[in-house]
């Protein structure tokens, strides 16, 4: 079945884009050496110049966070650095509708996600974690607990403002300063954060955005000057920065990929269930860390899941990611776009079907189509790897027990859906699933209050909630996660 | 031209509406100068009950929101009432008769401590509620739930601090309220109410009666359908009365020593109006 329905585009007036951007250091917007451009991966257009932060970037930026840090922000009292993010919550939702446009202008996510998710998920992130900055006495930890210092965060191009948001907050509330790398794919929305931290009149050096590539995020993990690393973005890089925390004995907090889990139960709503599959795995075309690709649904079932599953994705609206029709926007990069294209010719050469509802595809840009693969074996390379796109597989299982061995199979353990009626039975998955995060008749569901955070190769640190608190705090006794 | 001040009379909130006492009573308000000030209304018996149940309406929708929703109410309340800043300090400064610094201070401090217990609308389920590792196969947690109606005996003292120190951690874990104003200095709380009918506070999460404390709060502890009560506004022979009379219903009782309302407040007046639910779900693989 095929609707058609006029463009409704959002207008480009409600940014004010800039042909240049410079780096936030210190309270003020400074130009660099080099710069690079930004584009727009559902047009290939440039869409602005972003500096390139080198080594002596990073170094004043470790140096105004420090100076920040020592002379402001940690000396002040919670209910100061409170309003500090009250307001900058305010001022997000007074600018929503300029974020959400620049996030799906350079990050390709469709335009209703990023207005109705994203950007008012970042603003209750500021807004929880404001009230949390003047009673951290409570969250826990002892009646007192200290901040670390200056904190270095790389954060990736998956709705990226939203995960600028889960760093940046709780590292002001517990009392840190922050320099935070942006993606070179996505630093649009980062640089309007760093006007509305100018905006919010937040003390010079609290929060510093060095914009660059993996380099300067390398600069930036690895500084000498920070008492910690945050780093939201590939199992490689992490490894790699884990690997010199080591050393240095930095505390670290990883956000990694990896693959979720769907689990159907043959008493399943198996409607509610294809829903709640389809837009987990096709919402952000996939690019989401917790994108729920891998099905596991019992046999008996598998046939109506699929047909299900078919009928929505036949439904998927490609396109202009600024068009509020828009369901599945771009891939971000061509790099992205040729990782996708070469798991998906793994899949086939390895055996499994795969199946594609018609999908014209626009000229330019980056595109892959909602894709299925279904007869997936474990063993298969797509079985269980992080697929980052809009592709999903199903394969199917015979008992509980079965569904979470299997499930366990991959490297990773960050989040899994449940689909079933019985409540007993939904507890009893939920209870034995080694995973972050398990929603049961429901995926991705986030909220502030709400710890997020994945087991073994997904990374390690909670995001959100009290527990998120401990990532930012310097624990008596030096628990460093 | 000389100016002729226009006489107010302060009604009472109940509800949605701001009226005067059902019984028609009205008692001058008087500055620390001993000059007029307003009149206010003398809340009766029926006011009560017209205030319990106004309340007590108004407690499915409020307790059911969601903390996050509750949160951005309140939040709203801390900005409006920052807003008016000057009008506050100039109340409490001639009805105190304390330096225009010192009310501006209270007021400040009020809207800080509006703003902590904002705060704790969604993050206090995680500090005193949690995962139970019981022995039987089951997922046990327990979360705080309102208690229900409070009346709220707001301190005599520090008309607006005070007030939001007592107001704020009821209202702010999900129930609805009931406040006596203090009786020398009704009008900061009256200010308030209208704070919170701007701010868009749901009708009966917060009613305001002014008046006599001992007068009304007898009629507030033994009511049926009030479910706590806080007696910081009562002086000790008669919280002593209130609390006899709370106990008729089992009525949870805040009764804490005089505080000194700059101070950090701590938890014990939120956990004071919550109860506790512990849930069992079953954990099973099979049928």
């Amino acid at each position: 079945m095929r609707f058609e329905y006029a463009a409704a585009q959002e207008t480009r007036t409600l940014a004010a884009l800039r042909d240049s951007y410079g780096l936030f250091i210190g309270g003020s917007f400074a130009a660099g050496a080099s710069v690079f451009k930004t584009i727009s991966p559902a047009t290939e257009e440039v869409l602005a110049e972003v500096t390139h932060g080198a080594t002596e970037d990073v170094d004043r930026a470790v140096l105004a966070a420090r100076q920040a840090y020592e002379r402001v922000w940690s000396a002040m009292p919670g209910r100061a650095r409170s309003r500090y993010l009250f307001t900058i919550a305010r001022l997000i939702k007074e600018r929503a509708g300029e974020l959400a446009f620049l996030e799906t202008l350079d990050g390709g996510r469709p335009i209703r996600q990023t207005r109705e998710v994203d950007v008012p998920l970042a603003a209750a992130h500021f807004f929880y974690h404001a009230g949390w900055a003047d009673k951290l006495g409570y969250a826990g930890f002892g009646p007192s607990p200290r901040p670390l210092g200056v904190v270095g965060q790389v954060i990736s191009w998956s709705s990226p403002l939203l995960m600028l948001a889960w760093q940046i907050a709780p590292a002001l509330a517990c009392g840190n300063t922050v320099i935070l790398k942006p993606s070179e794919a996505t630093p649009l929305t980062a640089l309007a954060f760093a006007e509305i931290c100018r905006q919010a009149d937040l003390p010079p050096g609290v929060v510093n955005v060095v914009t660059g590539d993996g380099a300067t995020g390398q600069l930036v993990a690895g500084h000498p000057g920070l008492d910690k690393v945050a780093f939201t973005g590939s199992a490689e890089v992490g490894k790699e920065i884990a690997k010199s925390c080591a050393l240095s004995g930095k505390p670290l907090t990883l956000k990694l990929g990896g693959t979720a889990v769907n689990i159907v139960c043959a008493d399943a709503d198996i409607e509610a269930a294809a829903g709640g599959i389809a837009a987990g795995v096709f919402v952000d075309q996939g690019h989401v860390c917790c994108a729920g690709s891998r099905v596991l649904v019992e046999a008996p079932v598998r046939d109506e899941l699929v047909a299900a599953l078919r009928r929505r994705m036949s439904a998927l609206r490609l396109g202009d990611p600024l068009d509020v029709n828009t369901d599945v926007g771009a891939v971000i990069s061509r790099a992205q776009l040729d990782k996708i294209s070469e798991l998906v010719a793994s899949g086939e050469a390895e055996g499994a079907q795969r199946w594609s509802p018609p999908c014209p595809l626009p000229d330019r840009g980056f595109w892959f189509p909602p894709t299925a693969f279904t007869e997936v074996a474990d063993a298969h390379r797509i079985g269980g790897a992080e697929l980052a796109g809009p592709v999903l597989t199903v394969s199917t299982f015979d008992s509980p027990a079965e569904a979470v061995e299997r499930a366990g199979g991959t490297r990773y353990g960050l989040a899994a859906g449940v689909w079933t009626q019985r409540g007993a039975l939904a507890g009893w998955l939920a209870s034995r699933l080694r995973t972050g995060v398990v929603w049961t008749n429901a995926f991705n569901r986030f909220d502030p209050a709400a710890p997020f955070g994945g087991y073994r190769e997904a990374g390690f640190g909670t995001d959100g909630g009290r527990h998120g608190l401990e990532a930012y705090l310097d624990l008596p006794g030096g628990v460093d996660v | 031209m000389s100016e002729v001040a226009l006489r107010t009379t302060y009604r009472l909130r109940i509800g949605g509406a701001f009226r005067r006492s059902e019984s028609g009573r009205t008692f001058e308000v008087r500055g620390a100068d001993g000059g007029y000030l307003a009149n206010a209304a003398l809340a009766s018996g029926r006011d009560v009950r017209d205030a319990v149940a106004a309340a007590r309406t108004a407690f499915p929708a409020w307790s059911g929101s969601s903390a996050y929703d509750r949160g951005q109410q309140l939040f709203r309340v801390a900005e409006i009432l920052a807003e008016h800043r000057a009008r506050f300090a100039a109340e409490i400064g001639r009805a105190v008769g304390v330096p225009a610094a010192t009310a501006y201070a209270e007021v400040d401090a009020a809207v800080d401590r509006w703003l902590w217990y904002t705060g704790w609308t969604d993050k206090i389920a995680q500090v005193r509620g949690g995962a139970n590792p019981v022995v039987g196969p089951f997922v046990n947690i327990t979360v705080p739930e309102p208690a229900g109606v409070v009346a709220v005996l707001a301190p005599q003292e520090s008309p607006l601090l005070g007030l939001v120190s007592v107001l704020a951690p009821a209202i702010a874990g999900g129930n609805t309220s009931v406040v006596v104003a203090s009786e020398r200095y009704p009008l900061p709380a009256l200010g308030l109410a209208e704070v919170c009918a701007a701010a868009g506070l749901p009708d009966g999460v917060v009613n305001v009666l002014t008046g006599e404390v001992a007068e009304v709060a007898p009629w507030l502890a033994a009511h049926q359908d009030v479910n706590a009560i806080d007696l910081a506004g009562a002086p000790g022979a008669l919280a002593d009365d209130l609390a006899v009379a709370a106990a008729g219903t089992l009525k949870r009782v805040v009764r804490l020593p005089d505080a000194d309302w700059t101070a950090e407040p701590g938890l014990d007046r939120m956990f004071g109006t919550l109860e506790s639910k512990t849930v069992w779900h079953p954990v099973s693989p099979g049928l």
